[in-house]
């Protein structure tokens, strides 16, 4: 391998030092600036009072302490982590349990398998924000699609967007028809990999397909339900974009529908309403959110994988 | 009677994804079409086709609003990213993979490390960061944030890539006397061309559907991208539905037509990372 170096390298070392140099140092200067810097800072300001955009004095934890224990902030905080909890929960049952029944679909390779991935998938390359308002005024009580097509089988218009009950079951649902089609390619490519002899030998002994389904092709599939949990865990703790959209910045109605990322996001940049901003709060509201989702993600990474070699 | 068994379940998966189909594609349907009808077409009668096709819901998007400019502004921002980290990524990666140095593996894990960072969470300081130097409201702060976002990855594909080319070609043209940047540009870069898409595609259509930099970063009106602006746009029209309808077909149109016609690479550079 450094055979063919020697005669390049001997006479200018120099050169060649400068030459790589000068090839990673573009890359590096802005991972540096605009990730390393950003990133160590982000833990520092937590511990900081601001007047403004700068840090004004050393506070230690008392950030941690008014995010966490000191109302109201408090009761936002934990109203808004009950709402990630609610999301990651119910886009694993209803997001990935579809994907995955539709995967196994897809997996007969039936004529027309192929126009079906791209369709599943078409929703995926689309913005969220297209998403969010496409829904919103499907939701609309009086003349969105869906109380329309509802109206057709005689069932009375529901104010989709407008009640606690259902606003956060509504931009949950949204979500679900914007990423469904990622988690099913994703399952799909996994099944794919098992080996072609191992599932007509459980044809061959008779498995019909619930059996193959829930004994065969679900154990083997471990590895891509181990990376679809950790993407859907991540993303409902990062979740932002159809909440702003659909139900505004406030997460309304009556906040039934904030997460962290709206809370997150009022905190350190100001609701529309009160302009209020506070970075040192944000800060540790970012910390936290941080750590939270970097432990779980590594403990239940071990846990998975551990899984997936028992199975 | 295994054959009619096979049949019936056949029939029944074949339903199952028709069924699926039609809950994915009506709704795009009904907005295209709803982009032509009038409000009162829309409100009286939102389940039917438009009783004749017309344009005056484009007219208005086009002239009495910003959203041509948001437009263009999200094809630069997306263009002017990318191509910044299709460049420093290669040339990092080409480093990383194709000579051995001292540092080339802490170089590595440092770009890879970048992948785990979740750069949104850090927006406070980047923010900070950006009006220091004077880039907060400008294209060029935005550019930056995603060519720093879409590095990480951009390197790890890259030098996987670049790794796995024969090293034969670089000796021989060595041998011949070439420059170590003439090697790189006209003998191993043109080779890595399929390995160029895929990172392109997995970093553009994140950065052109983004809305939560440009939200932070840009308060121009005539900065602001695509996404950005539709949120601006359903502000001030709110109650004017078949402009509303007409502006997200519009917003959909460029990157649904590409998909179309490239979906196996989109698919392949969305999904990168999730599929081994």
């Amino acid at each position: 391998m450094t055979a063919g170096w020697r005669h390049t390298e001997r006479p200018f070392p120099w050169r060649r030092s400068l030459w790589i140099a000068a090839l990673l140092t573009p890359a590096l200067v802005v991972m540096v600036l605009f990730v390393l810097w950003p990133l160590l800072s982000a833990f520092r300001l937590a511990f900081y009072e601001f007047s403004g955009l700068r840090p004004s004095g050393f506070i230690g934890l008392e950030n941690f302490r008014q995010v966490l224990f000191e109302k109201p902030y408090s009761d936002w905080t934990y109203n808004a982590f009950k709402h990630n909890v609610i999301a990651f929960l119910a886009l694993m049952v209803f997001e990935n349990g579809t994907a995955f029944l539709i995967a196994f679909a897809l997996l007969k390779a039936l004529p027309g398998h192929r126009v079906h991935q791209v369709i599943v998938f078409m929703p995926v390359v689309l913005s969220a924000v297209i998403v969010g308002f496409l829904w919103k005024l499907f939701l609309h009580p009086l003349f969105g699609l869906v109380n329309q097509l509802l109206g057709l089988v005689g069932i009375a218009a529901i104010p989709w967007l407008g009640s606690e009950n259902t606003a956060l079951g509504s931009i949950l649902f949204a979500n679900i028809w914007h990423w469904l089609g990622f988690p099913t390619l994703v399952l799909l490519a996994g099944m794919q990999r098992i080996s072609k002899d191992v599932l007509e030998a459980a044809r061959l002994d008779g498995a019909g397909d619930y059996a193959l389904m829930t004994k065969i092709v679900w154990p083997l599939i471990a590895p891509s339900v181990t990376i679809v949990t950790i993407l859907t865990f991540i993303g409902s703790f990062n979740w932002f974009e159809i909440p702003y959209v659909m139900a505004g910045l406030t997460g309304s109605p009556g906040g039934s529908t904030d997460v962290l990322g709206l809370y997150f996001y009022r905190t350190a940049f100001g609701s529309t309403t009160t302009g209020i901003q506070d970075f040192g709060q944000g800060s540790a509201l970012a910390v936290l959110m941080f750590i939270f989702v970097a432990g779980v993600t590594a403990i239940a990474l071990r846990y998975l994988r551990r899984r997936e070699i028992e199975q | 009677m295994r054959d009619r068994g096979e049949t019936i379940r056949n029939g029944a998966i074949q339903l199952v994804l028709a069924v699926n189909a039609v809950i994915m594609i009506y709704p795009l349907f009904v907005m295209v079409t709803s982009s032509f009808k009038t409000n009162a077409e829309i409100f009286s009668s939102p389940l039917s086709l438009p009783t004749h096709f017309s344009t005056a819901n484009l007219e208005k998007v086009w002239t009495e609003t910003n959203f041509v400019r948001y437009l263009a502004n999200s094809v630069g921002i997306t263009a002017a990213s990318v191509a910044l980290i299709l460049l420093f990524s290669t040339l990092a990666g080409y480093a990383i993979a194709r000579y051995r140095f001292r540092l080339s593996s802490l170089v590595l894990m440092f770009f890879l490390s970048g992948m785990t960072v979740p750069l949104k969470l850090a927006i406070i300081p980047l923010f900070i960061q950006l009006d220091t130097l004077g880039l907060v409201d400008s294209y060029l702060g935005l550019v930056l944030v995603y060519v720093a976002m879409g590095i990480p990855s951009a390197v790890f594909i890259m030098t996987g890539f670049l790794r796995t080319l024969p090293r034969e070609l670089e000796e021989s043209a060595r041998m011949d006397g070439a420059s170590e940047a003439r090697i790189m540009w006209s003998i191993m870069l043109p080779l890595a061309r399929p390995a160029l898409v895929i990172v392109a595609i997995q970093n553009a259509v994140p950065i052109w559907n983004d809305f939560f930099f440009p939200l932070v970063l840009i308060t121009s009106d005539n900065l602001k991208t695509l996404p950005q602006g539709l949120t601006v746009f359903v502000g001030e029209l709110t109650t004017d539905w078949g402009v509303l309808f007409t502006g997200l077909t519009l917003a959909a149109l460029p990157i649904t037509l590409l998909y179309i016609v490239l979906s196996k690479q989109f698919i392949s550079g969305i999904t990168q990372g999730a599929v081994k």
